[in-house]
């Protein structure tokens, strides 16, 4: 286990929130077609309730800041920001569309020690880029910037959203992210809007290319491996909860409003009325997303898949339930492995009265949690344990 | 032998959690766990007092160590991180390099 897994295991052990994603604005200088914020601004926190956050953050323990939005450079004061959260010691990494970073924000970014700046790019062609942010140029713009970074010295990663519109674009951005000396990572998933509207699911690639994707080695490596069927699950994994969200991270809007997680929009408290701490430690909402272990699942106990699944329950909860299957993740089981989910079975029964073909799943196995459980070795008088 | 005073470099990330503490450098990314004696040099490391003072003064009193082996072990420690920019060595006080650190 990597020395970061290790300190992500012992907060968890300590009820700790290791790492924060806030989003400072929902404002943004392009309209991306799938994107599920709300643009206007109902009251964003003022420079001095963000500062009073971060300490607040830093008191608790927090060591990752993700700062994001919108787009953060709407914000004049995101420098101050930043500075303020490098004063605190954070590990920050920064989310952007890079539109609005030239050579001198590039420099500053580098001067403050950031330590990761994250660029969603949609193809590597401007017109399939600029029709889906809506932005004319912002291609061009988004590259100038990655460009910027990169001689700062700066960690750079391209995100990519695959849609059915730049889905054949794929390829091309793999090759542009070699080129610019850039890490790349693909998110298949559309999250709905975050006033529930679920139109923008449209957008979402079809199964058969989410396959593709999953049989890509450049994208999965050992595409077998990754492919294989699940193995039977065991205690552990029934023991086991589906991610960090409410354990070790969370989620702060622009607003002040506290979520499990930035795709898990359940209100779970308001840094403005409420101290950081008081809401991680005794909101219900979060008391709940902690309680909630894998054999609490009333149809994903029973899945093949429980044990391998990514299941999101921020997306389950968008669904109905954050103890009900999310859709797009069963269907991420099954493109990988061919193998139905308990929650498509149990859809097929209710859509028809007596299946035609019944399929018998085999039986299912454990895999490693996302905090896998580590032994302790003997420690010297100052020990330091090192990581590149 | 020439006096040594540490400073926590400002291009890190840093933080303690349930003793230890989890450093960061911002330079290479190198990420570094410090178990509770060496998070009390970490923590005293202000650029003004002494490594001997923080050896006799912290480590010998709250973790019941002779001051030998205190100053042998706090030596390697302080090398290993310098070598990585996450401490800064000096046989002069450093001003105004120390930063607040939780
Ligand atoms: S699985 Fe969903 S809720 Fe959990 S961390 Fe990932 S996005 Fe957030
Ligand atoms: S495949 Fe669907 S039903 Fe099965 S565990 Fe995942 S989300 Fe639940």
């Amino acid at each position: 286990m990597s020395l970061i897994a290790e300190m992500s295991q012992k907060a968890l052990k300590l009820g700790l929130p290791i790492s924060v994603h806030l989003d400072i604005t929902y404002r943004c200088n392009e309209r991306c077609v799938h994107c599920y914020l709300d643009h206007d601004d109902h009251g964003e926190m003022t420079t001095a309730e963000i500062i009073d956050v971060l300490a607040q953050l830093a008191d608790a323990g927090v060591f990752f800041l993700s700062i994001s939005g919108g787009e953060v450079l709407m914000r004049r004061d995101f420098f101050d920001i930043v500075e303020r959260a490098r004063q605190l010691l954070f590990n920050v990494k920064v989310k952007t569309n890079g539109v609005m970073i030239r050579e001198k924000e590039a420099a500053r970014l580098r001067q403050l020690g950031v330590e990761q700046i994250q660029i969603s790019v949609y193809s590597h062609r401007p017109e399939v880029h600029d029709a889906i942010t809506k932005l004319p140029g912002s291609l061009k713009k988004t590259l100038r910037a990655i460009r910027f970074l990169k001689s700062q010295g700066l960690k750079v990663s391209i995100a990519n959203v695959l849609m059915a519109g730049n889905f054949s674009d794929q390829a091309g951005v793999i090759a542009l992210a070699k080129e610019l000396g850039v890490h790349y990572t693909l998110d298949p998933t559309i999250t709905p809007k975050m006033d529930g509207d679920r139109s923008i699911l449209a957008l979402q690639i079809p199964g058969s290319e989410l396959k593709q994707v999953f049989n890509n080695a450049e994208l999965v490596g050992n595409v077998e491996e990754f492919c294989a069927p699940p193995p039977a699950p065991d205690e552990d994994v029934m023991d086991g909860y589906p991610c960090s969200a409410g354990h070790t991270a969370c989620y702060i809007s622009p607003y002040g409003d506290v979520f499990p997680c930035v795709q898990f929009p359940l209100p779970s408290g308001n840094v403005r009325r409420q101290k950081f701490l008081d809401i991680w430690h005794h909101s219900t909402q979060l008391k709940e997303v902690r309680s909630i272990r894998a054999r609490d699942l009333p149809t994903c106990s029973t899945c093949a898949h429980v044990g391998t699944c990514t299941r999101c329950p921020g997306l389950a909860y968008m669904e109905g339930s954050m103890r009900g299957p999310s859709t797009a993740d069963c269907e991420k089981s099954f493109q990988r492995t061919g193998i139905p989910s308990a929650n498509m079975l149990k859809r097929a029964r209710t859509d028809s009265a007596g299946p035609l073909i019944q399929i018998q799943l085999p039986m299912n196995s454990a895999q490693d949690g996302p905090f896998p459980v580590e032994t302790g070795s003997p420690e010297a008088l100052v020990g330091i344990s090192a990581h590149a | 032998m020439a006096e040594k005073y540490i400073a926590r470099s400002k291009a890190i990330a840093a933080r303690m959690i349930g003793g230890e503490t989890m450093v960061m450098s911002a330079l290479d990314s190198t990420f570094f766990t410090l178990n509770e004696v060496a998070s009390t040099i970490w923590q005293a490391a202000d650029g003004r007092t002494p490594l001997s003072e923080i050896v006799t003064g912290k480590v010998c009193q709250e973790f019941d160590v002779d001051r030998e082996r205190a100053q042998r072990a706090a030596d390697r420690f302080v090398e290993e991180l310098s070598q990585h920019g996450i401490l800064l060595v000096s046989d002069q006080p450093l001003i105004d390099s120390s930063l607040e650190s939780r």
